[in-house]
């Protein structure tokens, strides 16, 4: 096959890839304009359901619940996974750190329903009633191991002489941290906090476990209303979610890019 | 060193380990030991081993096998024709994105899509096909899996392309290895990290899908996950729940320790 036949034909299997990544995102879209109030046949332009979403007051409680969760489980996450990445870095002995290293990766690889499982049994014996602050406690558990993740790298690519000179100036312990480690870590600590709200975010088995009856977060009201068939205000919010989505996927790389300037300037690529 | 033995980070850190890693472990296993009542007894890893729970194990490993086998399947051209195109870090991040979207909300979007009146029977009604149940099918499950799993099978195996040496493939046909033979021979031995990184990122989760085999699929296909989650949450016996994640643990340790934490699993 000639060279130009291959690349229209992979252009065409990639295009057919990204339809149906999309299809169901922009389906979603389509029809929260639809009057009809189902998610086929197509009737007219209507913003009717956008009205329900704001006017739906236990919803907007759900939305607000959902982003303090999202907010608090990850900036305490976020200072946890950064004590956590101080905590295996100044371990010496390779073998205890990678032991730390594969506890710390536990949550990450397994499933979320045995996360979600084990933390339900957990709460119950601990005596933590099932709402507000088991899931927030729930949610900052499974992001502490992505924080510590992403900061551990920066914290090895740190210049150690730099402590070394900062101790040699007189600076104090806490001025080592806040002054030097601290800024130079700095853009894992974003990367881990925006890892931990996007999980936060997209988490629904685990909540589902820790939840209890009164509380309730997005995945879990969406969960529950689908389970009762269509309905075109899921749509609109899905909507919402998506344009919130993809600003937060914008700040995210708009972050990553200012980060990785500098460090292009230091390594020689 | 000096450093080591003030080290007092530790101290939170390991009490974050102790409480929401080891305990739940441990709770876990304690759990699978005990009857509903709380007396201690060995009948859940008996139950485990009688042929209705044996058959669910062998269907959730078949769904999650062919889950992964489809992933696997429709990710690595798409990896190997992305590390062609210009822009490949904006395209990437296009692949990804969808996957940032919530999980419950692609689901949600299937129901509509795959719906009596939905665009794919709309489509097949358009080919000539006619319609078809679509919905609450093995089809509409596997299918909604690969979709919501396919990111995390592209990114490793793009990753992977990424970083194999490209003089290789020049070498390769150079040699006069035809396309076929120099992908057989060179590309996919050397991506073999990031196709096993990405097979690990979606058989583990595959076998532990629960809200889709209630949504999609209708309560059809029941997964290791959904045994779980009807254990835990409907019929309160947390005893055989536990065992069965005992189970699903060690499945997932052991798959780990196969495929191997090879370079290509750490990310």
């Amino acid at each position: 096959m000639n060279p130009a036949g291959k690349r229209s034909w992979s252009g065409l299997y990639l295009f057919v890839v990204f339809a149906i990544l999309y299809a169901p995102i922009l389906y979603l879209v389509v029809y929260s304009f639809n009057s009809g109030g189902t998610m086929h046949g197509y009737e007219g332009f209507t913003l009717e359901w956008y009205g329900e979403v704001f006017s739906d007051v236990r919803l907007l409680i759900i939305v607000l619940n959902t982003l303090v969760i999202a907010l608090l489980s990850s900036a305490i996450s976020t200072v946890l996974g950064v004590i956590g990445a101080l905590a295996i870095y100044r371990v010496r002995r390779q073998q205890s750190r990678n032991a730390l290293l594969s506890l710390n990766n536990v949550l990450i690889v397994s499933p979320d329903v045995v996360i979600g499982a084990s933390f339900l049994i957990l709460f119950t014996m601990i005596g933590l009633q099932l709402g507000f602050i088991s899931v927030l406690v729930a949610h900052i558990a499974f992001s502490v191991p992505i924080v510590v993740l992403m900061v551990l790298p920066k914290l090895q690519e740190m210049n150690p002489s730099l402590l070394d000179a900062a101790r040699d100036l007189g600076a104090s312990g806490w001025g080592v941290l806040t002054k030097v480690v601290l800024p130079v870590i700095r853009p894992g600590i974003f990367a881990g906090f925006f890892m931990a709200l996007t999980y936060s975010l997209d988490d629904f088995a685990v909540t589902f476990f820790v939840t209890g009856n009164g509380f309730s977060t997005l995945s879990v009201e969406i969960y529950s209303r689908a389970r009762q068939g269509v309905s075109l205000s899921i749509n609109a919010l899905s909507t919402l979610l998506f344009l919130v989505t993809i600003a937060l996927v914008i700040g995210y790389y708009l972050i990553s890019l200012r980060n990785s300037r500098p460090a292009e300037g230091g390594q020689s690529r | 060193m000096r450093s080591n033995a003030r080290n007092y980070y530790l101290i939170p850190y390991l009490a974050w380990i102790a409480l929401f890693v080891v305990a739940p472990i441990a709770l876990i296993v304690y759990y699978s030991f005990h009857d509903i009542e709380g007396g201690f007894t060995l009948d859940n890893y008996a139950k485990f081993f009688t042929p209705v729970y044996l058959k669910m194990a062998l269907s959730s490993f078949w769904y999650a096998l062919l889950i992964t086998l489809f992933s696997l399947l429709v990710a690595y051209p798409t990896a190997l024709i992305l590390t062609r195109t210009k822009h490949k870090q904006l395209w990437l991040l296009l692949i990804i994105l969808p996957s940032w979207v919530n999980l419950l909300l692609k689901a949600y979007a299937f129901i509509g899509l795959f719906g009596t009146y939905g665009l794919a029977n709309a489509l097949l009604e358009t080919i000539g096909i006619g319609r078809k149940q679509i919905l609450f099918t093995d089809f509409s499950f596997v299918f909604v899996a690969v979709y919501i799993f396919i990111p995390f099978m592209i990114l490793p195996i793009f990753n992977s392309l990424e970083e194999m040496n490209k003089s290789l493939i020049h070498a390769a046909r150079d040699l006069g290895a035809s396309d076929w033979t120099t992908f057989r021979r060179v590309i996919f031995p050397l991506t073999l990290g990031g196709v096993k990184a990405g097979c690990q990122a979606v058989f583990i989760p595959a076998l532990s899908l629960f809200m889709l085999t209630r949504l999609i699929a209708g309560n059809r296909v029941i997964t290791l996950g959904t045994a779980i989650e009807q254990h835990f949450l409907v019929t309160m016996d947390w005893g055989m729940g536990a065992t069965i994640a005992v189970f699903l643990v060690i499945i997932m340790a052991l798959i780990m320790v196969v495929t191997g934490q090879g370079r290509g699993s750490i990310r």
